[in-house]
């Protein structure tokens, strides 16, 4: 199964990505520069972290018009999975791929902490191999990450369970004080309805080794290999 | 064509938190200014832009803001002025 992980001029967490391909995953991955006009037959494609042209007028707004994003669009109408990280799902959601928007931090801070979410959903083809409910430690590591939509939208969001994850406390609640940076109803992550689009604000590919502080990551990796293979 | 110049205000869309312009506006009362209510912080572009006319001239930034200078989800942009340049 190959991997194609985007890089955008500005992109920071490409390489932990492809790491997490590779040596997580034992798979093929290739990068796949922002101006290039083909997946080169990726599988998997994931939008990564980092700052893409710098966040100049909102995070994510002018990455959308880079010309691989047409193809990896075309990827994603074909069902083929699409995992936006962090600045990939500020990015998924300027380009409509995912439902929303991520707004500056409630608290104005640039939050780089670890934190634990909820899965909501597993039928995603990044959670299947989860169960409702498990709770994941990963970090985070950005300023704007406050997840909004409009009202109908909201109602959607939650009607159909398009709501992968949830940031919750330790015992696995939704409180305001897990809610790190003021977002609508606690959401950290959403999928498109297919459920091969995925988008979160935290880091699974900075989660994949007991080393660094969290293998939690790892199942949303574990999760798309197993559905291709199954 | 001519050329004008096209100047948009982008701000958050009533009703969404604005941490940011809640952050000024709390400055603002600690520097003595009690009377100030809210305060709403957005953007301020100014497009150079050829033309037919004002109104086409405004119409292209009206699609611009739809398109790109705007987020439709959480962002209100209206045309601040259209100057010929």
């Amino acid at each position: 199964m190959k991997f194609g992980i985007v890089s955008f001029p500005g992109s920071n967490c490409d390489d932990d990505a492809v790491f997490a391909a590779t040596e997580t995953l034992g798979q093929p991955a290739v990068k796949l520069w922002h101006k290039a006009h083909d997946l080169e037959g990726s599988d998997v494609i994931i939008l990564p972290g980092g700052f893409a042209y710098g966040d100049y007028l909102r995070a994510g707004a002018i990455a959308r018009f880079s010309p691989i994003m047409r193809e990896v669009a075309a990827h994603a109408e074909r069902g083929g999975p699409v995992l936006c990280i962090c600045n990939g799902f500020q990015i998924a959601c300027e380009a409509g791929l995912l439902p929303g928007a991520l707004m500056r931090n409630a608290g104005l801070q640039f939050l780089s902490m670890p934190v634990t979410i909820r899965v909501e959903n597993t039928d995603t083809r990044f959670t299947s191999l989860c169960h409702e409910g498990l709770c994941l430690t990963m970090p985070i590591a950005h300023g704007e990450g406050r997840y909004t939509v409009d009202d109908a939208t909201l109602e959607r969001v939650e009607g159909e369970g398009l709501v992968v994850f949830r940031y919750v406390d330790a015992a696995g609640e939704t409180t305001d004080a897990a809610n790190v940076n003021g977002s609508l109803d606690n959401i950290a992550g959403v999928r498109n309805a297919a459920g091969n689009v995925v988008g979160l604000m935290p880091h699974p590919e900075r989660a994949l080794d007991t080393l660094l502080g969290s293998a939690d990551g790892r199942v949303l990796f574990e999760s798309v290999l197993a559905a291709v293979h199954a | 064509m001519k050329s004008f110049r096209v100047s948009v205000h982008i701000v958050p869309r009533k009703g969404l938190l604005d941490p940011q312009g809640k952050a000024v506006a709390d400055a603002l009362h600690t520097l003595g200014f009690s009377a100030v209510r809210d305060v709403h912080v957005g953007r301020h572009i100014v497009i150079e832009t050829a033309a037919a006319d004002a109104a086409a001239a405004e119409r292209a930034v009206r699609e611009m803001c739809a398109r790109l200078l705007a987020n439709p989800v959480t962002e209100d942009f209206e045309i601040a002025g259209v100057a010929g340049a």
